[in-house]
């Protein structure tokens, strides 16, 4: 029995003993949110503070508390089927459930974050995969993964793919890696990823190339993470030069998320250094800008109150200081007003030389 | 020549001159006029201006013809202490002509007193009198005998009898318009198989309609607002109607009191000086009014500087004018208000259910207040939902002495006391400053020694701040125990949701619980039910707020479906 059948069946199994004794039944999970987080900077990524978060079967919670049920029941027999459902593909199969089922996908994935986040497991555990693509890696790297039907090694080798990239998939715990790569950098926008796969970056300096497009997918994170641990390389990450790409993005990848606090020991990369655009780097680049949006302001206000990253991090708050006194943000592409091939001969050569350059 | 008033003029005492100039002067224009200048009897005023007196068009005179005739009837059972039964009628004699029966069970009228009742304006009991009660001025019956007779031509026919011992008496009456005189045209006795009551029958041009402003209606909210009352009601078309009284319970007997200083006006004060018999105006003050004793007399006329001897006969009109400059700065106890005599609480409520059937009901008496020296009382009474539409502006009923007002509501100062209120905050829809949207149906009645109407026809009550304070506060109270009852009936509806939900969401838990733990399938059905009782033990009894429509024991279809037959004429068309 897998500690996951194992994990829903106690709580099952509590949940009937009360019924019978006619006691109130109870479940309990962490909060879930950046207030329950503190930054552990000797591991490097945010933990849980433990508070948690009580839901005691009443007639107000009699719903969630069928539907978590449900899932869990639904999630028992994924795991014994060796099955997997993506989220959305849970959302649909509550639809079964009559009164029961949910009215919006946002419903669903919240009470799949909470069984996660109750059994201190990751959802994939549980059967469950994002609906997200996972991200595009290219380079030096060699995949070993296993085929799906006749469970023989499978053997991706990433610098086979031309112009096109290898998909991290959603489950990425049973990957092997063999590299020889000095590094690996983990690129914000894919117009930048193809950019520098088109040049072959990744041969001239001997790294692999993953494109994060956006905030980076848990497998994503977990993949980098993997691979960083595996291989023992750094990992460095190349985003615009905003607050969404310091604090979404690099944070994010970095310590994890408030949100899935529960997984974050194993969904962050520690390891990662930021080489992407700094406010220092639009003024010594004479970078083009656009002014900063409302949202950005009020993004970086909140991460000063209440991102424990940003408390732990004076480099970081000096960085983001400097931007909103400026009042701009640069993209990745703005590289391209000293042409086309700047960001590989110039940028990311002298990004990388110079150490202090980074943020960590 | 500012200050000059017509006594400075100097005095004319040249009779010669007077008599030289008279031939010349006999041609002036005012001697041609003064032929046609002569005494206006008060019928013959009353004959043109027939809109105050309510006999405006053939419906309302219709209405108001009976409305006049059982208002008496109603007056003289209660000052007998007799349970009242009374008979109206109405047939149809074509042509739009309407024969109206009122018959009470009475005290009866004395023999002689009869033609100056019926046929003679602003002759009665009541005007002098300050006494709660439903006839004020004396004008009412007998404007009807006169409209009657201006658009028929026909008498009034009056029959009316004292005691079983004696005959009843008979009589045909006319009023003769330029004297104000009864003019009687027949008197006889008759045997009448009755103890004692009164029987008026008139011929008048009338329209019959049903609405909100018909003698259906009218009938109607007397029965329910005189639960004493037994009424016997024959419209000209369809089958006789019944309504029995509620209760045997007489009302209490209202008393009458004399004036009090703050309420009496100049004209009035001079009056009651004249035909006061005090000797002194000390005594005249203390007798003839309310609330004066020694002392406070003795302020008074310290206040009005005059002697306290002088004698009633010798005040002048300034010193009149003194007296009443004195009574305002007198402190004087407010009149006594037991002479009020509200329906009460139970009353109120039983009238309401027997016309409504409605799922709540609450009802409020005001002790009695004051304004201009006349003491009042507000009794507001308000039905909810049930059978009581609830897509348009609520059914207001007002109610004065007893008497249903059913014109001039947008004049009225109930009205405004209702439309200044904040109905929102009792669970009604309503937008600035109109009447309240929902299922409601609002009684206010106002009891008073002297009720203020707007006008002779007494159809809307003069806007004193005093009296419409009183009705607000009257609202507000019974607005309030509907949102307490609006919102306990939300909670409760809240909490059979609740309830229906853990029935639906059980059998989930337990299939979920089942696909898990894999337990036998007859242990499910004990774990529905433990899980079900466990659920519910927290939430406690409910109290049943469905409507019933049989809870209602006083309901009273009949009476309840009067005038209900052809809503479309409900609308008053003129």
């Amino acid at each position: 029995m897998t500690d996951t059948i194992k994990k829903i069946k106690e709580t099952a199994q509590n949940i009937f003993s009360k019924i019978k004794k006619k006691q109130k039944a109870e479940i309990s999970a962490p909060v879930r949110s950046l207030n329950n987080v503190i930054y552990n900077p000797k591991d490097g990524y945010f933990e849980l503070k433990g508070k948690l978060k009580k839901r005691t079967l009443t007639a107000n919670t009699v719903k969630t508390f069928a539907q978590t049920l449900r899932f869990m029941a639904l999630s028992k027999n994924l795991v014994e089927t060796d099955d997997i459902a993506t989220k959305r593909e849970a959302y649909y199969v509550s639809k079964n459930w009559g009164e029961a089922r949910f009215k919006e996908q946002a419903e669903s994935d919240a009470v799949m974050d909470d069984i996660e986040a109750m059994f201190g497991t990751n959802r994939e555990q549980l059967g469950f995969i994002a609906d997200e693509h996972g991200g595009s890696v290219a380079g030096e790297l060699i995949v070993i993964d296993k085929d799906p039907n006749t469970g023989k090694e499978l053997k991706i080798d990433c610098t086979k793919f031309g112009s096109g990239s290898y998909s991290i998939p959603s489950d990425v715990e049973n990957l092997k890696f063999e590299t020889k790569a000095k590094f690996v950098l983990a690129i914000e926008t894919n117009g930048m990823f193809e950019r520098l796969n088109k040049h072959s970056y990744w041969k001239s300096s001997s790294c692999i190339l993953v494109s994060m497009g956006g905030v980076p997918t848990r497998a994503c994170r977990r993949f980098i993470r993997r691979l960083s641990d595996d291989a023992n390389i750094p990992v460095f990450v190349f985003t615009d030069g905003d607050p969404y790409g310091f604090l979404n993005i690099y944070r994010t990848l970095k310590v994890g998320s408030g949100n899935a606090a529960h997984i974050n020991e194993f969904f962050c990369v520690p390891k990662a250094r930021f080489i992407g655009i700094t406010p220092q780097d639009i003024i010594d680049y004479k970078l083009p800008t656009h002014p900063l949006k409302e949202v950005d302001i009020k993004r970086v206000k909140d991460g000063f109150k209440n991102d424990p990253f940003i408390h732990e991090h004076k480099l970081w708050q000096k960085a983001l200081k400097d931007i909103l006194k400026m009042g701009k943000r640069a993209e990745q592409q703005a590289l391209a007003k000293h042409g086309l091939n700047f960001v590989v001969s110039n940028y990311l050569p002298e990004k990388l030389k110079d150490e202090k350059s980074w943020l960590e | 020549m500012t200050n000059t008033t017509l006594e400075d003029f100097s005095e004319n005492k040249d009779e010669k001159g007077a008599k030289k100039s008279k031939t010349t002067s006999s041609n002036a224009k005012a001697y041609e006029m003064a032929k046609g200048q002569r005494e206006i009897s008060i019928a013959e005023f009353f004959e043109k201006n027939r809109h105050l007196l309510g006999f405006d068009n053939k419906r309302k005179a219709l209405l108001t013809t009976i409305k006049e005739a059982v208002d008496n009837s109603l007056d003289a059972c209660e000052e007998a202490e007799i349970l009242p039964e009374i008979i109206v009628e109405i047939l149809d004699l074509g042509n739009d002509k309407f024969r109206v029966i009122v018959e009470d069970n009475g005290p009866g009228i004395v023999e002689k007193q009869i033609p100056n009742i019926f046929a003679k304006l602003l002759y009665g009991s009541k005007f002098h009198k300050l006494k709660m009660q439903r006839g004020q001025q004396g004008i009412g019956i007998s404007a009807a005998v006169m409209y009657a007779q201006l658009t028929t031509g026909k008498p009034a026919k009056i029959l009316s009898k004292i005691h079983p011992d004696e005959p009843a008496q008979y009589y045909e009456l006319k009023i003769n318009t330029q004297k104000n005189k009864a003019d009687i045209l027949r008197h006889e006795k008759k045997e009448w198989d009755k103890e004692s009551g009164t029987r008026i029958e008139i011929d008048l041009e009338a329209n019959y309609n049903k609405g909100a402003q018909s003698v259906d209606e009218y009938i109607k909210q007397t029965a329910i607002i005189n639960p004493h009352v037994t009424l016997i009601y024959q419209p000209p078309k369809g089958e006789q109607i019944l309504l029995v009284r509620a209760t045997e319970q007489k009302p209490k007997l209202a008393q009458e009191i004399k004036p009090h200083p703050y309420g009496v006006e100049l004209g009035m004060l001079i009056k009651m000086l004249r035909v006061t018999r005090a000797k002194t105006i000390k005594s005249f003050l203390k007798e003839d009014f309310s609330r004066v004793g020694d002392k406070s007399a003795e302020e008074i006329l310290e206040n009005s500087g005059i002697l306290n001897k002088t004698k009633p006969s010798q005040v002048s009109r300034d010193m009149a004018e003194k007296l009443m400059e004195g009574i305002k700065k007198s402190k004087l106890m407010m009149p006594p208000t037991d002479c009020i005599v509200p329906l009460g609480d139970e009353m109120l409520e039983k009238g309401i259910k027997k016309e409504y059937n409605a799922e709540f009901y609450t009802t409020v008496s005001r002790t009695p207040n004051v304004y201009r020296g006349n003491p009042f009382a507000i009794e507001a009474a308000l039905a909810y939902g049930g059978e009581i539409p609830g897509d348009k502006a609520i059914n207001l009923m007002r109610f004065a002495n007893r008497v249903p007002l059913l014109y001039q509501q947008g004049a009225c100062a109930v009205t405004d006391a209702v439309t200044q209120t904040n109905w929102k905050g009792y669970g009604l829809q309503q937008s600035r400053n109109n009447m309240p949207q929902g299922p409601v149906v609002l009684v206010v009645h106002i009891a008073s020694v002297w009720v203020p109407f707007t006008s002779e026809a007494k159809e809307a009550i003069a806007h004193y701040p005093e009296i419409i304070k009183e009705i607000k506060l009257a609202i507000q109270e019974v607005g309030r125990n509907l949102s307490k009852y609006v919102n306990k009936k939300r909670k409760v509806k809240d909490e059979l949701k609740k309830r229906n939900y853990i029935e639906i969401y059980i059998p989930h838990i337990i299939d979920a619980l089942k696909e898990i733990l894999n337990f036998p399938e007859h242990e499910r059905a004990d774990l529905e039910k433990d899980l079900g009782e466990s659920l519910e033990q927290t939430r406690g009894k409910l109290d049943r707020m469905e409507f019933d429509p049989t809870k209602n024991e006083e309901y009273d279809k009949d009476l309840a479906n009067i005038g209900k037959e052809d809503k479309e004429n409900k609308e008053d068309k003129e």
